[in-house]
């Protein structure tokens, strides 16, 4: 008798792990970027276009035949050290894809880490999406066969910039200002040779580096702009340190132009707004709402209906639906969710994305090549940001074909 | 060059005043209790948050009035029920006390507002630029700060100098033990101070939130600042405490607008240093990029040197 109810027992447990690793057949992506501190507000705004993505993909069936994916956010607070305990964290909670993009001390830190873990866990590798950490190093130098990145990288954007800057006859002295930090290095280097290059003839007249993400008064730095004379600044700036320093700018009248990466980003609109400056804030980025588009413009619409909150904050991340689109592609050519394989279907995959351009991942270094814009904030546009009556306006386009730029990257390809 | 003298002057000293707003609610608690209170910034933020929220209901200048009586009255029933009881045990038990107090309270903001920070604006009759000097506008908004700041100090120094309460707080202040010997409520005295201390951490909180941003943050980043101030000023004196909030708001201030590295002071005596070189990144670090570790150098010094702080009359 004890010897038959024994029988049962082992029969109900099996029965019951069998059960929930079929429950469990959700492919996870984790979110590791910061939910609270100087960047809170970013990292905030990017999981819900994470939500919104993985919502609408498992709306139109899921992937791999009915298969649903599953985002799990978690909190890195910024830093470097505090990615690799949630990266581990998401690990042992079965989740075998990494998305970030807040900071590329982190994504370097995390790309380190994946590359590790595979080769010491073969047959349980993790995959790193890198969204938006745009240090060359991460496809060069630190290139990983396990990371793909779907933004250009800094060299190119500012490559970009740059070109458009040298017919601006109205430029003469120039203030260059960034997070003291890998990036804001590599904008650093990036603006003063390149401008070198292009136009020797202009001044650069400030080469500042301030503490990442702690500043909450940039007074003291929009007096010292002010101080040098500037007609024009340049700055990598993100989060708080984008949204701020225009805010103090707002405050002391500061009458540049912005040359810039992320001032589109969450808060950056609003604080533009303050300024004043009509049409003389740039930005480089994949696309913004006024790219003519009416599949984008619909999908835009409906985020900023149902997570545009009382802020107003729109759709800004079309390289993350590029991600998220390209990576269910790569699952359903795969026909499978092991990293290894959907590594393979994405390396040198060719994508036409939501508002019709041709873009595609390179094999060597897993970057990702699209059209860029170049555009600038003000009056007198179809489609306004944040509730501020202002918004994006292209005033040049770079070609995928003329963004490609070399790559030191020599990869170890897995068998 | 006279523009940036001038800007950063106020910078600094807007920055200097609120820093004493602070740092004098710290040392009076201080000196009287002995107790360093770790959780004085977060009863900046607590402040803030409160001021915000008023805001939203009836608007901001309820808030300059109500949230620092409503967080006087929160740190004065922290004092009677909770510190009190601690005090027996100790220092150290006092200490651990308000240190997990500050963890406590950087918690329930988080969960109550969110970990975003919250639109506190500035309000609408003073959202206009006061000036413009050279081209450049200062906030109207700043200079309220400012008058603020020193009316308040005002009338603390009355109240310290000219009110029998005052007379009774410069004694206990010094003589804590002499003032119970002679029949004064010291316990009162001790809770009333407290709560008057968070009050006026709870008033810089509701003047500097719309300016800098309100987040869970703020008291983090304000908090260790605070206690270089009390230590450079030296524990137990206000005088000191104010001298240095001035010094140390202008130095943060001026330094940003410094460009000069260790490689430039260097070249001037023939030595060329660049980023090759060995250390090469030390080096080329200018006085603005360091800026932020200035007043922490500042306190190190002190402690080498001058213990007892500025003005202190007792040792750190």
């Amino acid at each position: 008798m004890k010897h038959v109810r024994r029988i049962h027992a082992w029969a109900a447990a099996f029965a019951l792990t069998m059960a929930s690793v079929a429950v469990q057949a959700q492919i996870k992506i984790a979110y590791i970027d910061p939910l609270s501190g100087g960047a809170a507000t970013i990292g905030e705004h990017g999981l819900k276009h994470l939500n919104f993505l993985v919502e609408g993909i498992n709306a139109r069936g899921g992937v791999l035949g009915g298969q649903k994916l599953e985002a799990v956010a978690y909190d890195n607070k910024g830093s470097p050290q505090e990615s690799l305990v949630q990266v581990q964290k998401a690990i042992d909670a079965g989740v075998r894809f990494m998305t970030q993009g807040n900071g590329s001390g982190a994504a370097i830190a995390i790309s380190e880490f994946v590359s590790k873990y595979n080769e010491r866990n073969p047959g349980k590798e993790v995959l790193f999406f890198n969204y938006a950490a745009v240090d060359p190093v991460l496809t060069n130098d630190k290139c990983s066969f396990w990371h793909f990145r779907w933004d250009a990288n800094s060299d190119i954007k500012m490559a970009a910039l740059t070109n458009f800057m040298t017919d601006k006859k109205d430029i003469k002295k120039v203030y260059i200002i960034g997070q003291d930090y890998s990036f804001g290095h590599a904008v650093r280097g990036a603006a003063n040779s390149m401008l070198k290059a292009k136009r020797p003839d202009v001044q650069i007249v400030g080469d500042e580096l301030h503490p990442l993400l702690k500043i909450t008064d940039f007074a003291p730095y929009i007096a010292k702009i002010k101080a040098s004379g500037a007609d024009s600044v340049i700055t990598g700036n993100w989060g708080n340190d984008m949204s701020l320093l225009l805010k103090a700018a707002a405050d002391s009248g500061l009458q540049v132009n912005w040359y810039t990466y992320y001032a589109g980003g969450a808060g950056g609109p609003t604080a533009i707004k303050q300024t004043g400056l009509d049409h003389r804030v740039y930005q480089i980025s994949e696309w913004h709402t006024n790219v003519p588009s009416s599949e984008m413009e619909a999908f835009a619409d409906s985020f900023l209906k149902k997570y545009g909150g009382a802020s107003g904050q729109g759709w800004w991340y079309l390289r993350m639906k590029n991600q998220m689109d390209m990576f269910a592609d790569a699952l359903n050519k795969a026909k499978s969710a092991e990293p290894k394989k959907v590594a393979a279907a994405l390396a040198d995959m060719k994508y036409k994305n939501s508002i019709g351009g041709e873009t595609f991942m390179r094999a060597s270094d897993h970057s990702l090549f699209q059209d860029m814009y170049i555009s600038s904030f003000g009056a007198g546009t179809k489609y306004d940001e944040e509730k501020t009556g202002w918004g994006w306006k292209t005033v040049g386009v770079i070609k995928a074909q003329d963004t490609v730029i070399p790559t030191t990257c020599k990869m170890n390809v897995p068998s | 060059m006279l523009e940036l003298i001038i800007f950063s002057s106020l910078n600094g000293l807007l920055y200097g005043m609120l820093l004493f707003l602070l740092a004098s609610g710290l040392t009076l608690i201080f000196s009287m209790m002995g107790v360093l209170n770790f959780a004085h910034a977060s009863f900046y933020m607590l402040g803030a948050y409160f001021g915000f929220q008023i805001s939203v209901y009836v608007g901001y200048w309820p808030g300059l009035v109500l949230a620092p009586l409503l967080v006087g009255v929160i740190g004065a029933l922290v004092e009677r029920y909770g510190l009190r009881r601690v005090h027996k045990h100790g220092h150290v038990a006092e200490l651990l006390f308000t240190f997990g107090l500050a963890f406590i309270i950087e918690e329930l903001v988080q969960m109550i507002w969110g970990r975003i920070p919250v639109d506190y604006r500035v309000p609408e009759l003073l959202n206009f630029s006061a000036f413009t000097l050279f081209a450049t506008t200062y906030p109207a908004f700043r200079m309220f700060m400012l008058l603020m700041s020193v009316a308040v100090f005002i009338g603390l120094l009355l109240l310290l100098t000219r009110t029998r309460v005052g007379l009774i707080i410069r004694a206990a202040l010094a003589h804590p033990n002499m003032v119970g010997a002679l029949g004064h409520n010291v316990p009162l005295v001790f809770m009333l101070v407290f709560g008057v201390g968070c009050g006026l951490a709870a008033l810089a909180g509701v003047i500097a939130g719309p300016a800098l941003v309100t987040q869970p943050a703020m008291a983090a980043s304000l908090g260790p600042i605070l206690f270089v101030v009390v230590v450079v000023g030296g524990l137990g004196s206000l005088q000191g405490a104010f001298v240095a909030s001035l010094l140390i708001g202008m130095i943060q201030t001026f330094a940003v607008a410094l460009n000069v590295s260790l490689a430039d002071v260097l070249a001037r005596f023939g030595f060329t240093v660049t980023r090759e070189s060995m250390g090469g990144d030390l080096w080329m670090a200018t006085v603005a990029q360091v800026a932020p570790i200035i007043p922490y150098l500042l306190l190190v010094l002190i402690l080498i040197f001058r213990p007892k702080g500025l003005m202190g009359d007792r040792d750190t």
